[in-house]
């Protein structure tokens, strides 16, 4: 199996698992095949409908800081799996895995994100 | 050709997830909180654990609703969850074509999901945008979550979860108004067809209101039937109607047997709110990058 075949199968699998949680819109504007990590800062996290947004400022490789704006559910969604209107606050450190856009901008959406304590949101 | 058949694995793999998850996703009792978890294996509605505030819902229809008994006559009453079967995401399924002028008036909605998607930061929709009312009949095409029915002497109540509307429905024997100032959540008058199914028709809309998340257009010449048909004590399914000569070319059904469950009467619901404020913060999120 080649890793076209392994990045399909990823996608197939996070579409499933994430289709309950995005009401408001669909996937065009996301390159699902594709996974990044970021390590940042929270600056501020969005409890709303449609969606919850975390915000983050994250340090590249050049020392540029960009803050990303992270989409996940809307609350009644993604609250059984653990999120809650408190989850974060701003000057966590988190690390969370994420789809992100196709055009490159500082944007996605939340595929794991693990907090200060070493939990990681969604539970399983 | 590998092309070919990985995408057939991709599909295949998602499918069997899906089926997965339809059952990992029924309440398990495991107290996922708050609300009923995520488990491996649905179990009876009667196992669900229900937290004292701010349940959340089923998230499939549980196989066993037992202790369940016969429909009683003519009432509704009782608090009914679609577990994520009225979400919509996409819009109707099968919308009958378009008139002329219900394409022109399609045409200028941006919607986030379905036929007419655009890209988040172009998304149009006033529901999700600028927090206005979703409208009826959007109400039943997106975002129907759970519905409380009250019964009154002259009418039928119905509360809704989703941006915690309410309509009145009346059933004092009035008729629709023959020429309505269009509303947000329209006129709806409803009879008991037979015992079990509850039929409402409704008029007046509001044709600044999409019909669905795909951004189906609707007239306020929009007239819809639904039929609430109560299958038993535990179970009811709704079908939905809608007949806009000025859009549609034809009567069409937009909701065929959606199914929900009894949950207990002294169930306490999350607030799912569609605040203004926060669906514009939402949007500029989007417009921002």
């Amino acid at each position: 199996m080649n890793k076209r075949v392994i990045a399909r199968l990823a996608a197939a699998v996070y579409l499933v698992v994430a289709l309950p949680l995005l009401a408001h819109h669909g996937g065009a504007s996301f390159d699902n095949e594709k996974t990044l990590t970021l390590k940042g800062t929270v600056t501020e996290w969005l409890w709303a409908n449609p969606h919850c947004f975390l915000k983050i400022d994250v340090k590249d490789e050049s020392g540029t800081t960009r803050n990303w704006n992270l989409e996940t559910g809307n609350p009644t969604d993604i609250t059984p799996n653990g999120y809650r209107r408190t989850s974060f606050k701003a000057g966590d450190a988190v690390t969370v895995t994420i789809t992100p856009v196709k055009s490159g901008a500082p944007v996605g959406r939340i595929r794991t994100v693990t907090l200060p304590s070493g939990e990681t949101l969604p539970r399983q | 050709m590998r092309r070919h058949f990985s995408l057939l694995i991709s599909a295949s793999v998602g499918l069997a997830i899906f089926s997965a998850l339809t059952l990992a996703h029924a309440p398990a009792g495991q107290g996922g909180p708050p609300g009923p978890g995520r488990g491996p294996a649905p179990v009876p509605l009667s196992q669900v654990k229900w937290e004292t505030w701010n349940n959340t819902g089923l998230r499939a229809i549980p196989a066993d609703t037992n202790p369940d008994g016969p429909a009683p006559r003519r009432d509704l009453t009782g608090i009914w969850d679609p577990a994520r079967g009225g979400i919509g995401p996409r819009g109707a399924r099968n919308p009958a074509p378009l008139t002329e002028w219900g394409q022109k008036l399609g045409n200028t909605h941006n919607s986030g999901d379905g036929i007419r998607q655009v890209p988040t930061e172009q998304i149009n929709d006033p529901l999700s945008t600028m927090g206005d009312p979703g409208g009826y009949p959007r109400q039943l095409l997106f975002e129907l979550r759970h519905v409380q029915f009250l019964n009154t002497p002259q009418s039928v109540v119905a509360l809704f979860m989703w941006e915690r509307r309410w309509r009145v429905i009346w059933t004092d024997g009035r008729r629709l108004p023959t020429d309505p100032d269009p509303r947000w959540y329209g006129y709806s008058i409803g009879r008991w067809e037979d015992d079990y199914t509850f039929v409402v028709n409704s008029n007046g809309t509001d044709e600044r209101t999409w019909l669905d998340n795909a951004g189906n257009p609707h007239s306020n010449e929009l007239r819809v039937e639904e039929r609430w048909h109560r299958i038993s004590e535990k179970k009811l399914e709704l079908t939905v109607t809608l007949d806009d000569p000025k859009a549609y070319t034809k009567p069409w059904v937009a909701l065929d047997k959606l199914q929900f469950v009894q949950i207990p009467s002294n169930t306490d619901l999350i607030e799912m709110m569609n605040a203004a404020s926060e669906a514009q913060a939402v949007a500029a999120s989007y417009r921002a990058k």
